[in-house]
């Protein structure tokens, strides 16, 4: 099974196994995203706080495959504690490692990025999804939760200027 | 249906059935397991050929020229019509065949063309819950926009529908829609009863035909239905051509589908008139060389015999369930190998273990089987999953087929435990 081996890292199905934030979180005043993959069902809910800049806290919920599910369990491991930018680095540097380029990730306004160089030290644990690259039918669900993430993110900004800015 | 037990018949030959199908006979390091005929069935070399020698000698669009190539391109095009009704035992194919892209399209049509014209706020539509979304989206659609109600005969025990409640669905229903077999469970419809009840009430009948044609002898007369629709693609033919046929006064009643050429009589710049049966509802150039690789594909399997192939498949379902049942974790969406209630179209969980994984792991040793909600997303709902993994069996599949199938889930096991 020379080929799954990339595939089914043991981080992986270690994350798999024993998912690591899993929960929920009430909201409000967390934020819950949901992310839906309707080719083959997989499902993650993202419980988003985000004060002050960084996220504080960040629970996972859902069910799915195994690329799904441990991708959304190192996301969670990877992001938690961060400051928002650096969460944002994050998400495009994995999407990235995906091979997949983004113009832009929320407000930032850049213009076509070249793919970000991927950091091991960077990514950690994340690498270990790199395999998936190798099946393409499964980037979907490598990138579920981080685009889940993401809207979340995208979401929290938007009511932040919006209350920024006095209207409500 | 099948052959009476004195005269069973002849066995199929895979080993040599498969060296007709270039995909399945080509030189691989490991055989080809191919088990999701009900997604998609491989083609014979005599259906490429088929349309490959079209192209080759004699296409031209059909319906218009006067010359040679036009005449002989119109004359097979319509010969293959003819062939695709009496395949269903149509009583008159060259006005009831309607050639449509596949049968999403044909319930379309009909959701389209008869729903529209006679369907009014308040009417009923009687569906089930184990519907293809090709026959829930378009009632989903009329029901929203014409006020339609929809109601659903329920999946029952044993993986099979609940009739008991037909009467009182199909009280004051304008159409009954259900498919004739589940592309997930294998459950075949009892539609002699859906049919009686849904005469007695006064209501149509279509049946979806997709998954059942391919693999059972179909006689739209003996069973009394109103529309039938079935796909080239899934019993041996090309991709891009289904066939729905109803009876001829109910199409005759039904305005156009689809605008354009070919569908009209006479058109001026204040109107229309439409063309007469069947090519009122085939508007454009239709798939004319798909519409012989589709003919070819019935000849193919009347030369094998559909008993042969019923016969065949209802063993190897056996033996697949039976092989099944050694792996503890698997559990089976479907009813038992009794071929009166089920086809070789299986669903199954494996333990906790996510069926894209099962997929992912049989697809390393060349097993192809199906992941997912298989466009039946209220079923799956119902079943308390969020997809199954489906192996479908057809002629060209042995029970060494099934062995590799059981063989490569000890590795799912391996991976997953």
């Amino acid at each position: 099974m020379t080929g799954l081996e990339d595939l089914y890292r043991e981080i992986i199905l270690d994350h798999y196994r024993s998912p690591r934030n899993r929960g929920e979180l009430p909201s409000p005043p967390a934020r819950r995203v949901e992310g839906f993959n309707p080719l083959c069902g997989d499902e993650v809910v993202v419980f988003l706080d985000v004060a002050d800049g960084t996220v504080r806290d960040l629970r996972i919920a859902g069910q799915g495959c195994s690329i799904s599910q441990s991708s959304a369990s190192m996301m969670s491991v990877a992001v938690k504690g961060k400051r928002v930018e650096e969460a944002r680095r994050l998400v495009r540097s994995f999407k990235a490692m995906m091979s997949i380029h983004e113009a832009a990730i929320g407000g930032e306004q850049e213009g076509a990025e070249e793919p970000a160089a991927i950091d091991p030290d960077e990514l950690g644990e994340l690498a270990a999804l790199q395999g998936v690259v190798k099946f393409p039918v499964r980037i979907k669900c490598a990138t579920l939760s981080w685009n889940t993430l993401a809207q979340g993110l995208d979401e929290a900004e938007a009511e932040e200027r919006s209350e920024a800015s006095g209207r409500r | 249906m099948g052959a009476s037990p004195a005269t069973k018949p002849a066995p199929l030959d895979v080993a040599s059935l498969r060296r007709d199908f270039p995909l399945l006979s080509r030189e691989r390091a490991r055989r080809l397991v191919y088990l999701d005929s009900a997604a998609s069935s491989q083609r014979p070399r005599c259906v490429l050929e088929a349309m490959d020698a079209y192209y080759q000698t004699t296409h031209a669009n059909v319906h218009r020229g006067v010359y040679g190539i036009a005449e002989e391109a119109t004359r097979r095009y319509e010969a293959a019509r003819v062939k695709a009704g009496r395949f269903i035992n149509a009583p008159h194919p060259e006005r009831e065949v309607v050639f449509t892209k596949n049968v999403t399209e044909a319930i379309n049509l009909v959701a389209y063309a008869w729903g529209r014209r006679n369907l009014r706020r308040g009417d009923a539509i009687v569906l089930s819950e184990i519907e293809h979304h090709a026959n829930f989206v378009p009632w989903l659609m009329v029901a929203e926009e014409r006020g339609v109600e929809l109601r659903f005969l329920r999946l029952g025990p044993d993986y099979r529908l609940d009739y008991a409640d037909l009467e009182r669905l199909v009280d004051g229903a304008r159409l009954v829609a259900l498919t004739a077999a589940s592309n997930v469970l294998g459950t075949l419809t009892d539609l002699a009863p859906v049919v009686a009840a849904a005469r007695a009430a006064g209501a149509l009948v279509l049946a979806d035909g997709a998954q059942l044609a391919p693999h059972r002898h179909v006689d739209v007369q003996a069973l009394g239905v109103d529309f039938f629709g079935f796909t080239a693609h899934k019993m041996l033919g090309p991709t891009g051509i289904g066939v729905l046929w109803g009876r001829e006064e109910l199409l005759e009643a039904m305005p156009p589908f689809l605008g354009g050429g070919e569908m009209i009589r006479d058109v001026r710049l204040d109107g229309f008139s439409p063309n007469e049966l069947p090519w009122k509802f085939e508007a454009g150039t239709p798939p004319i060389a798909e519409a012989i690789g589709l003919e070819a594909a019935i000849d193919y399997l009347s030369a094998v015999g559909l008993e042969r192939v019923d016969a065949h498949e209802a063993a190897l379902t056996a033996y697949l369930l039976e092989r099944l049942g050694e792996h503890p974790e698997v559990r089976i969406f479907g009813p038992g190998p009794d071929p009166s209630r089920r086809l070789g179209v299986v669903s199954f969980a494996f333990g906790d273990v996510h069926p894209h994984d099962v997929a992912q792991v049989l697809d390393e040793h060349g097993v192809c089987v199906r992941a997912g909600h298989h466009c039946a997303k209220p079923l799956m709902r119902h079943l308390g999953v969020a997809a199954t993994t489906r192996a479908s069996l057809y002629l060209y599949n042995d029970t060494d087929d099934v062995d590799a199938l059981v063989e490569a889930l000890a590795s799912v096991r391996a991976l997953f435990a």
